[in-house]
This record gives structure tokens, C-alpha cells and sequence, in this order.
């Protein structure tokens, strides 16, 4: 039963992330990685992690993808825009890519062991107690440094997007 | 129960690769800068899942907190990034890549 789950949100998840990757309107692109990203998080359910599907949801589904239609509709570009390249670029971004893809799997299927043992322990090891513990106590200082690097970026942001003004 | 009794780390290794792999075409393939964008956050969660997975594997937290810190990367990441290309758009009109070459001599 749960295999099923497993495959049927794989599909759904690989089909949107190309569906992203190749469709022509931007904003299908975007509509389509929301659902990708849906599926990820039912697969962070699938291993039991409430509380990373819920974040995941909120910081991705929700504000960078916000943010990313958010400046697709302020700029408002049309289809005609995205200028076509010479098919030999494509060929080759398409040769390299499955090249990439044909690496990374055959050498991920070689090192794989033979028998693989599953501890099931039973001890908690993912709720929001324990991670939180974890975070705050083992990863207390890159916890306080990305703090200061969301207000950095948030400033840079800012000060990027702002209008110039005439010197 | 755990998940990976039933699926194995295998298919999770696999699955990751692939989107992995996805992100990375999509990065090649497209020259509107936003897609490029999402390619990228295509990659990130591949790498995410696969962190969710070996966290789940060894039963160690570390893992998901991982996660995490790739988030509040990947968030600061795009709200740069797009502020770059606003203000990219505001001074040549397209956000296409091919015509950021002023640094090509």
C-alpha cells in the first residue's frame, strides 16, 4: 500500500519538476512546481515529518513561490520574449543532462550495499521537541547565522530593488 | 512503522538523482532567468529529500535540522536573486540571460 503511495508521488513529482523545466509560460511553470512541491511534502509525510511537511508547505509553497509570481506578474513578459536559441545549445544542454543523469545513477547503483538493515528503534528522534532541542542546542550558533543572514539578504534586498535615484 | 522498510533507501537515492538531474537540465535548457530560478529550488529539494531520507535512516536528527538551514538559505537566496533581476528588468527590458555579457570583453 505504501509503495504505492510512494511511486504515485514520485510520478507526480518528477512529472511537475520537468513540466516546470519545459513548459513555455512561465506562469505554468510556476503553477506546475507547486505542485511538485506539494508532493515533496507528502513525501517528508511518508517518513513522519509533520513538522518539515508543514514548514516545507509554508516557506516554499507559500512564500517563495509567492515571491517568484509575485515578480513574474510584475514584469509581465510575454512568450515572445524568451528569445529562441540555436538548436545546437538545446542539443547540447540536452546531452549533458542525461549525461549527468547516467553518472549519478550508475555510480549511485554501484554503491549501493547489498543488504541493507532498517533499525527500527522506536525512539522519537523527529518530533518538534526533539528538533527543537537539537536546533537549539547543538546548532545554536548556525541557528543565530541565519538569522543574521535572512536580515542581511532581507536589507540587500531592499536596497537592490530600489529605484536609483539621478546622481 | 517506518517507511523505509517498506519503499527501501534505494528508491529514494534514485528518485532524488532524478529530480537532481532534473534541476540541472532545466538550468541548461532555459534562458528565462525565473525558470532558472526554479530549477535551482528543484535541485535544493532534491538534496533536501534525500537529507530527510538518510535522517530517517540512521534515526538522527541532524538531518532534518540540515534541512532547515537549507531553507533559510534557499529563501534569502531567491529574495536576492529576484531583487537582482528586478532591477535587471528595470535596466534592459528582458530578463533573458543571453544578453548579460558585458563582462565578456
Amino acid at each position: 500500500m505504501l509503495l504505492y503511495v510512494f511511486y504515485i508521488l514520485s510520478a507526480i513529482t518528477l512529472g511537475t519538476a520537468f513540466l516546470t523545466v519545459i513548459s513555455k509560460n512561465a506562469i505554468h511553470s510556476a503553477i506546475y512546481l507547486v505542485v511538485c512541491f506539494f508532493s515533496l511534502a507528502g513525501h517528508y509525510l511518508l517518513f513522519n515529518a509533520q513538522f518539515l511537511a508543514v514548514v516545507h508547505i509554508i516557506v516554499y509553497a507559500g512564500a517563495i513561490m509567492v515571491l517568484l509570481l509575485f515578480t513574474l506578474m510584475l514584469m509581465n513578459l510575454n512568450n515572445e520574449d524568451e528569445t529562441s536559441k540555436p538548436l545546437y545549445t538545446k542539443f547540447a544542454a540536452v546531452i549533458s543532462a542525461g549525461l549527468l543523469c547516467l553518472v549519478l545513477i550508475a555510480a549511485l547503483r554501484k554503491a549501493l550495499p547489498e543488504n541493507i538493515e532498517y533499525v527500527n528503534s522506536g525512539t522519537d528522534f523527529q518530533s518538534i521537541k526533539v528538533l527543537g532541542k537539537v536546533l537549539l542546542n547543538e546548532y545554536a550558533v548556525p541557528f543565530e547565522f541565519a538569522s543574521v543572514l535572512l536580515l542581511v539578504s532581507m536589507i540587500g534586498a531592499v536596497l537592490i530593488s530600489k529605484k536609483e535615484e539621478k546622481i | 512503522m517506518n517507511i523505509l522498510e517498506t519503499v527501501g533507501i534505494n528508491n529514494y537515492i534514485m528518485l532524488s538523482a532524478l529530480l537532481f538531474c532534473i534541476g540541472a537540465f532545466g538550468l541548461l535548457y532555459r534562458r528565462n532567468a525565473i525558470i532558472m530560478f526554479m530549477s535551482i529550488e528543484i535541485m535544493l529539494n532534491a538534496v533536501n529529500l534525500l537529507l530527510v531520507a538518510f535522517s530517517s535512516y540512521h534515526e538522527d536528527p541532524s538531518g532534518q535540522v540540515f534541512v532547515f538551514f537549507t531553507m533559510a538559505v534557499a529563501a534569502a537566496e531567491v529574495a536576492v536573486g529576484l531583487a537582482i533581476l528586478v532591477s535587471v528588468f528595470r535596466n534592459i527590458g528582458n530578463i533573458d540571460i543571453d544578453n548579460l555579457k558585458n563582462l565578456k570583453g
